[in-house]
């Protein structure tokens, strides 16, 4: 509409002009101009009741839907009432209500002075496959999300990971309930465990491209649970959330038992909030228990044999995690840093088998208790926008063993695991990152690992939210 | 036994007594909705906002604070046109509120109320950071607020029966203000009409549109892409043979590309506050405008 426009700039400018000539000529072109004013809002108005008229017949033509859906709920009367009306229509038809659909494709080159078939931690009960990538270019873990509402009261999410080996694995299927006051969101299906910081984040957000020495010792990577969990927040500015779960306890470090009831069950709390506009931290501590019934592995037994053990007993896991963020005035793209910490304990206690293959023929039952622990800390810097450097470091304490009876066939390590990681990466969108890492890892005695990765991890579809 | 017991006793006191308040508490996330609904609630609101001036709303963290304020929110504010889909969802998800999930009365976003500009008419993210509902910046035109004020005044009403009268007179007396202001402004900013300016982000249409100014040429490549030397170079290229005044930037954006173009072409830089509190100057909405249109003038001369 020109003429409306045309007219209130020549009024605007002709006013300007003769602003100090006359007082009165505010208040006649105040008039003037709320005159303008509803004529072009009435102007609009008949537009876009022109507009809907035309969506309405389209949509009339489309499907011959029910006469009452296809006017438009008259909104509360207000001075803009068109405007109302402006949201354009959602898509309608079948796919009207697909759920939100994002991939996450990923690949990597490494290049490792160790053979990543030997991956093993001196002193550590193996946890599964948990060895970095295979050498040279391979793919690594694809990953497919659906989530959308359910209905008014719960939400779902289902996350599954196809492996470089065409395997489909089921990361996450869980439903939420979003309708219940007071801060409580209980989910359930299967998810990844809230314990400690870094478990329940999904692997292409890591800020490294392998998880930490500790993540990968104590839990066999990170901690899927199949079954409940309830999440309160507290009422208060300061963010306090207190978290628990229970459920079948089938990952490391239990394994299936085949029995009615809970398998294990975990508890946390977590804290947060901001320091001035320019920090802000989250803290936390987490406990783990859960059951192994005939967790078996091989082991290198005092004779040198390859001695086939068997362990049933509990695993307590104790966790403490920090990180703390800060961007100038909190815009962190620019520049930013985080600051990343997290210590485990675990103590293992039952018993323990020695040859339970009976290959040696020497099986023998007798107690077991072992107390280990280690930590990690990194930091990652952004210097400049899509560029960020990173460095990790990881250290494992095989503490203390008891073998009990089994003493006399295995010996009690102590040699510390450690590695020593630094990263680069660059971000060019929110939906693409390229990193390059170069880690030296001491794993076993006299063993040292030189491993480098390249890496892209690229994401399309649906807009992901960015975790704290 | 009794100690555990005693805790979860507390606990569930914190619970049950919290949601007893008198005022409204508002979730804001970014600051000239905090603003606009302080105009609108006065003293029956408590407006928490989750950003600050100098943040860039693209990039925000779903930090541990929001989601422990979202959890005690009555009403989200939020822009819309996918400016917060980075975060709040997820705010909203984890907060444990039924009160403000998307759809409930608590949940309100000013784009419904305004007409979109820039729609995409594809959707590709190799057209960088496009939102499909179209360009979310509406707050760099005051007459949004016109159009939002009326509305957020109801739903404040909707969400607190018992003052509706009172959100009601506030809306009808923002409303007379702001109409005048934007007439005082309009004079002002009357000289500006036509003048042609080139911008860091696509942040200011609807400031634009409203000033009648012309947008040449944009130092990002793309949205929310970096500026690049080449780009930047086909930009000074432009400006050979489609001279402009000045470089528009948002006060929380880096002065690096803004500087390099405004040395090479002899332009001015003009860094406008974007939001309130962008600017020492920018303290309210009335402040924000009055702010831009003094720089968008300067800038011009």
């Amino acid at each position: 509409m020109p003429t409306p426009i045309l007219a209130r700039s020549a009024f605007a400018l002709a006013l300007f002009i003769a602003a100090d000539v006359h007082a009165a000529t505010d208040a006649d072109l105040a008039e003037i101009r709320d005159q303008i004013r509803q004529l072009k809002e009435s102007y609009e108005a008949r537009i876009q009741a022109l507009e809907q008229r035309l969506k309405d017949a389209e949509a009339k033509t489309a499907v011959s839907a029910p006469a009452a859906s296809t006017t438009t709920p008259a909104p509360t009367p207000q001075p803009t009432p068109a405007v109302a009306a402006a949201p354009s229509a959602p898509s309608a038809g079948l796919s009207a209500f697909n759920p939100a659909i994002s991939a996450v494709l990923q690949g990597a080159y490494a290049n490792l002075s160790q053979d990543p078939n030997k991956y093993a931690f001196a002193g550590f009960v193996p946890s599964g496959d948990i060895a970095p990538a295979k050498r040279s270019f391979s793919l690594a873990e694809s990953e497919l999300s659906l989530s959308a509402n359910v209905d008014d009261k719960v939400y779902g999410n289902l996350i599954f990971s196809l492996s470089p080996e065409n395997t489909v694995e089921v990361e996450e299927a869980y439903g939420l309930f979003t309708a219940i006051p007071y801060g409580i969101a209980p989910k359930f299906g299967r998810f990844l465990s809230s314990i400690g910081y870094l478990n329940d984040q999904h692997q292409h957000v890591w800020d490294f491209y392998d998880a930490p020495l500790v993540y990968q010792a104590f839990l066999g990577g990170q901690y899927q649970n199949n079954g409940l969990q309830v999440k309160w927040i507290a009422p208060t500015d300061l963010f306090v959330e207190l978290g628990a779960e229970i459920g079948s306890g089938e990952s490391f470090p239990g394994n299936s038992r085949n029995k009615n009831g809970v398998g294990d069950a975990t508890a946390y709390v977590h804290a947060g909030g901001d320091v001035g506009a320019s920090n802000s931290w989250r803290a936390g501590l987490s406990y783990l228990q859960t059951a192994a019934k005939d967790r078996d592995y091989s082991q290198v037994d005092l004779a040198g044999n390859d001695a086939q053990l068997a362990f049933t007993g509990r695993s307590k896991i104790a966790i403490a995690d920090f990180v703390w963020k800060w961007a100038p005035n909190g815009n962190a793209q620019e520049r930013n840093f985080k600051l990343q910490s997290e210590v485990f304990w675990r103590r293992e206690s039952g018993n323990l088998t020695y040859d339970s293959d009976g290959a040696l023929g020497l099986t023998q039952t007798g107690g077991y208790r072992s107390d280990q622990n280690g930590f990690y800390v990194q930091g990652v810097y952004q210097f400049m926008p899509s560029w960020r450097v990173g460095a990790r470091y990881d250290w494992l304490n095989p503490g203390s063993v008891n073998y009990g009876a089994n003493a006399v066939y295995l010996a009690n390590g102590s040699f510390n695991p450690q590695r020593t990681a630094v990263m680069l990466d660059w971000t060019p969108s929110e939906f693409s990152r390229f990193r390059i890492q170069y880690q030296q890892a001491k794993l076993r005695p006299d063993v040292t690992d030189n491993e480098i990765f390249v890496q892209y991890i690229l994401t399309l579809g649906a807009h992901g939210a960015h975790n704290f | 036994m009794k100690t555990l017991l005693q805790w979860w006793c507390a606990i569930a006191l914190l619970a049950l007594a919290s949601p007893v308040l008198a005022v409204l508490n508002v979730f804001a996330t970014v600051p000239e909705w905090g603003a606009l609904t302080e105009e609108l609630g006065g003293d029956k609101v408590s407006v928490y906002v989750a950003t600050n001036g100098l943040q860039d709303p693209h990039h925000v963290e779903a930090k541990p604070s929001l989601i422990a304020r979202a959890r005690g929110a009555d009403l989200v504010v939020a822009t819309g046109a996918e400016l917060e889909i980075g975060w709040l969802p997820l705010v909203t998800l984890r907060a444990g509120n039924p009160k403000i999930q998307p759809g409930k009365p608590g949940y309100f976003e000013a784009a419904s109320y305004v007409t979109m500009l820039e729609k995409p008419t594809r959707l590709d993210r190799a057209d960088g950071d496009v939102h499909p509902g179209g360009n979310p910046h509406i707050q760099t035109d005051p007459r949004t607020f016109a159009k939002v004020a009326p509305q957020l005044a109801a739903r404040l009403a909707q969400l607190d029966p018992e003052n509706a009268a009172y959100y009601q007179a506030r809306a009808k007396a923002f409303g007379e203000r702001w109409n005048a202001a934007i007439a005082k402004w309009e004079k002002e900013a009357a000289p500006l009409r036509g003048t042609p300016v080139i911008v860091q982000h696509k942040a200011f249409i609807y400031l634009f549109d409203w000033l009648g100014m012309k947008e040449v040429a944009a130092l990002e490549p793309k949205p929310g892409v970096e500026p690049t030397t080449a780009h930047l170079s086909e930009v000074l290229d432009t400006l050979a043979h489609d001279p402009v005044k000045m470089v528009v930037r948002a006060a929380y954006q880096s002065d690096r590309a803004s500087q390099w173009i405004a040395e090479r072409a002899k332009i001015n830089v003009v860094v406008l506050p974007f939001t309130v509190g962008g600017d020492a100057e920018a303290k309210d909405l009335y402040g924000l405008f009055d702010d831009t249109v003094a720089r968008l003038r300067k800038g011009a001369q």
